[in-house]
């Protein structure tokens, strides 16, 4: 049996997790080995996963972390988390 | 999300802090602060409005300790605080009207990827770059919210099938389905913009 790529794309992302059932994950091994495009697809949708994990992606601003301790500190000294139960 | 330590005893934390001992919470949170933040970055898309619901998501969690019952991992809990904290503020902020959070723009259609003859690996040393950094900011930014909250919770906090399932209380289904369709956006916007990103070539042509 042979899949198009139309097909093959819809299992991109469950390829990529490994998730597929294995007569699926064949069928579109199989294809992603003599289709150019798709194996395109497959590498530039894992390069851009692997991209986005990157922790330099989100920085963080200076003094975030001091700023949300010092304001976590007013709260806690204020009371025990327990008798904040109904606040919301 | 990746907790610094695996050894931290968490649940034990948690259970001194509600005992009265306050102070644990500085400890218990310390691992999360990133993560924390950069989910309410893509939400809010400018520093201090993040700052303000990540701090607020923070001191929920806190005065809530107390209704955590451990059946997911606190930062799973963590994060749907997050998310809920957002989610408040853009409502009240009305910036709602063109993505509504509500109505989902579901499932419908199918999305093409950018078609292209090859790909040539951006290793992740470009990121030293603002604009690359700026590229991929954007494009998550971008994405309607039921499909960035996936990609966040999978593909940048790394978290499994079932625990961004649990965060976002969908079933694990949908969370495939939804992740799907959020990567081939992000390859459709993104691809064609980092097929020149890669290592620099400075191969000028001399006329």
């Amino acid at each position: 049996m042979v899949i198009e790529c139309r097909h093959v794309w819809d299992y991109i992302s469950d390829y990529i997790d490994d998730s597929l059932a294995p007569e699926t994950r064949e069928l579109v091994q199989r294809h992603l080995e003599h289709c150019e495009i798709c194996s395109a697809i497959l590498d530039s949708s894992r390069n851009i996963i692997v991209l986005s994990a990157d922790d330099r992606v989100f920085e963080v601003p200076l003094g975030f972390s001091e700023r949300l301790h010092a304001r976590l500190s007013e709260e806690i000294g204020r009371a025990p988390a327990e008798s904040f139960r109904d606040a919301d | 999300m990746n907790a610094e330590l695996p050894v931290r005893d968490e649940a034990r934390m948690i259970a001194s802090i509600l005992a009265g001992d306050g102070e644990q919470y500085h400890e218990l949170i310390r691992p999360y602060e990133r993560s924390v933040y950069k989910m309410a970055l893509s939400f809010m898309k400018n520093d201090s409005d993040a700052e303000d619901v990540a701090q607020e998501a923070f001191l929920k969690a806190f005065r809530k300790l107390a209704d955590f019952r451990g059946q997911a991992k606190f930062s799973t809990w963590l994060i749907s605080i997050t998310l809920n904290e957002a989610r408040g503020r853009l409502r009240r902020q009305a910036i709602v009207r063109t993505e509504s959070l509500d109505e989902s723009p579901e499932e419908g259609g199918h999305i093409s990827p950018a078609l292209l003859r090859d790909w040539r690996e951006v290793p992740s040393e470009a990121l030293e770059r603002q604009e690359l950094r700026q590229m991929l900011q954007d494009a998550i930014a971008n994405l309607s919210p039921i499909y960035r909250e996936v990609l966040l919770l999978r593909d940048v906090e790394e978290c499994s099938i079932e625990e961004t399932a649990n965060a976002l209380a969908i079933t694990a289904g949908t969370v495939k389905v939804r992740l799907h369709r959020a990567r081939m956006m992000m390859q459709k916007e993104l691809a064609p913009k980092l097929k020149n990103a890669g290592p620099r070539r400075r191969w000028f042509q001399w006329s």
